[in-house]
């Protein structure tokens, strides 16, 4: 009861602020081009549903694929500079200094090297989502408490036996949460290889709708992509509460 | 010089410093081979620090320490499992998984070592909670899982921690009684450390008492009273008098 009572809060804002957007649209003679009605965004979303759908599905390969390299690559990246400090010091300072370059800059780049298909737009993703797994992940790693390592070594336990039975699962709830960070970039990302060269994708109808003044279009790809996010952040979250149920009990 | 001990705990002169704060101070202490010691002294003499510096974990400033004749840290991690003053009890494995934690680091397999760990566990009356998760039991019951942890590494030393110091009463004596007739049936070289004289007196052979910090030994008794009946025991006259120098010494 008290559970829908909380849910319900956060759509009856949802409501008065797309009530707001309507009203003053209406009232005011907004035209279309400059600023759709949410119930004009609403008739496009349903008028082109075959169109969005078929780009909101490009679009979601795309991050799912590119969130999982980042997963797969960032835990990697992290195993190995949690386990040689020289690594570290080799590595994590200029990884830092990297995230200054904007993948925005780079993205044209990529697509000139890997051309128009899905392979510069799983790039793009991953590296915006490579950032924000490995540093939670290896901040996972460095928290793990050294009394917990201490005791597994009184209890025949090998180095592969404590990084599997205290370091990783130590470090999951720091991993989910920079899953979670990742999760919420990679709609983003996408959306930003799509614009750079692409002829298919909710990037590609954003750039026609917007060529062609056609702003419910635009509006209606950006309520997919939203979706899309929310999906994959949703997914996570999902995933989280059911492999690390203990995460929540303990500190 | 320390003797080639056949087996056993051998202290030299250790002293033991973090920067300046001396922990310990020139202890020089003798276990012997499948005999329960017990080491009592105020909060902060480094009683916690001789059990690490025992179990290879950490290394003394000064001094020498042998266990079984092995003086190498590794060598003295083999052979020693140390119970931990907080029970340190992974959250992310149920109550009979982590009792069963160093099976598994063997080698054993999960299954295998669940039910080797099984019998012990039901011995020590945690039996119906075994799949209980670690935030659900009580701090007694913590405890003696941890317990059930540290016996089940068998190792042929024992370094316990206050190992019944979150127990009521009740379930002290219990365990108690219960610690003092398993390793009469299955003798294992015991340091036991503890803050309560009267358990020390009653589970030991014998007692080491230190002073405040710097620690040192300032008297060693004579103990072995357990066996007997308890309340007959407590109020005996040696017991009465070894108790007496006992808190003497600590004061
Ligand atoms: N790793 C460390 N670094 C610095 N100081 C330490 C460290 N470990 C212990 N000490 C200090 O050494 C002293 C002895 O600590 P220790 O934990 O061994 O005491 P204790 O006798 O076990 O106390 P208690 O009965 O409260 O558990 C304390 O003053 C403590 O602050
Ligand atoms: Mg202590």
């Amino acid at each position: 009861m008290s559970r829908v009572r909380a849910q319900l809060a956060w759509m009856v804002v949802l409501a008065a602020l797309v009530a707001a957007w309507q009203a003053y649209v209406r009232l005011r003679g907004v035209p279309q081009y400059v600023l759709p009605a949410p119930t004009d965004v609403g008739r496009t979303l349903w008028d082109e549903r075959g169109p969005l759908a078929s780009a909101g599905g490009v679009t979601a390969r795309e991050m799912l694929a590119g969130f999982a390299l980042a997963l797969g690559f960032g835990v990697a990246a992290a195993i190995a500079l949690h386990a040689s400090a020289t690594v570290r010091r080799a590595v994590y300072p200029l990884l830092v200094a990297s995230q200054s370059v904007p993948v925005v800059a780079i993205a044209p780049i990529l697509v000139i090297y890997l051309g128009f298909g899905l392979a510069p737009k799983l790039v793009i993703v991953a590296l915006v989502c490579f950032f924000p797994v490995t540093v939670a992940a290896l901040d996972g790693f460095r928290s793990v408490d050294p009394e917990h390592v201490r005791v597994m070594r009184t209890l025949r336990a090998s180095r592969t036996a404590i990084f599997r039975r205290v370091e990783l699962p130590w470090a999951l709830p720091s991993m989910f949460t920079g899953m979670r960070v990742a999760a919420s970039y990679a709609a983003v990302a996408a959306l930003f290889a799509e614009y750079a060269g692409s002829g298919s994708g909710l990037g590609d109808a954003m750039r026609e709708g917007t060529a062609q003044y056609d702003a419910p279009l635009v509006g209606a790809a950006v309520v997919v992509l939203a979706g899309l996010a929310l999906a994959l952040f949703g997914a996570v979250t999902l995933i989280e509460r059911l492999t690390i149920p203990w995460s929540r009990r303990v500190e | 010089m320390a003797s080639a001990a056949p087996g056993g705990i051998d202290l030299e002169g250790v002293t033991k410093r973090f920067g300046d704060l001396v922990a310990l101070e020139d202890v020089s202490l003798r276990v012997p081979a499948d005999g329960v010691t017990g080491i009592v002294g105020p909060s902060g003499c480094g009683k916690s620090t001789l059990l690490e510096i025992v179990a290879g974990l950490e290394q003394p400033t000064a001094g020498t320490v042998s266990v079984e004749g092995a003086s190498t840290p590794g060598a003295r991690l083999e052979r020693c499992a140390l119970m931990p003053q907080s029970d340190l009890l992974l959250p992310w494995r149920d109550a009979l998984g982590n009792a069963s934690v160093a099976l598994e680091n063997a080698g054993g397999g999960r299954r295998r070592a669940r039910a080797e760990a099984a019998p012990l566990f039901a011995r020590l009356g945690l039996d119906g909670f075994e799949r209980r998760r670690t935030w659900e039991l009580s701090g007694g019951m913590r405890q003696r899982v941890a317990f059930a942890r540290t016996l089940l590494a068998g190792k042929d030393v024992l370094l316990l921690d206050e190992p019944f110091g979150a127990l009521d009463a009740i379930t002290r004596a219990e365990l108690q009684e219960w610690l003092t007739d398993a390793l009469r049936v299955e003798p294992r070289t015991t340091v036991l450390v503890t803050h309560d004289v009267e358990e020390a007196l009653l589970v030991c052979d014998r007692v080491a008492v230190m002073s405040a910090r710097p620690g040192r030994v300032v008297l060693e008794l004579d103990a072995g009273f357990g066996g007997g009946e308890r309340a007959a025991t407590i109020a005996s006259p040696p017991f009465l008098e070894a108790r007496r120098r006992a808190l003497e010494a600590l004061r």
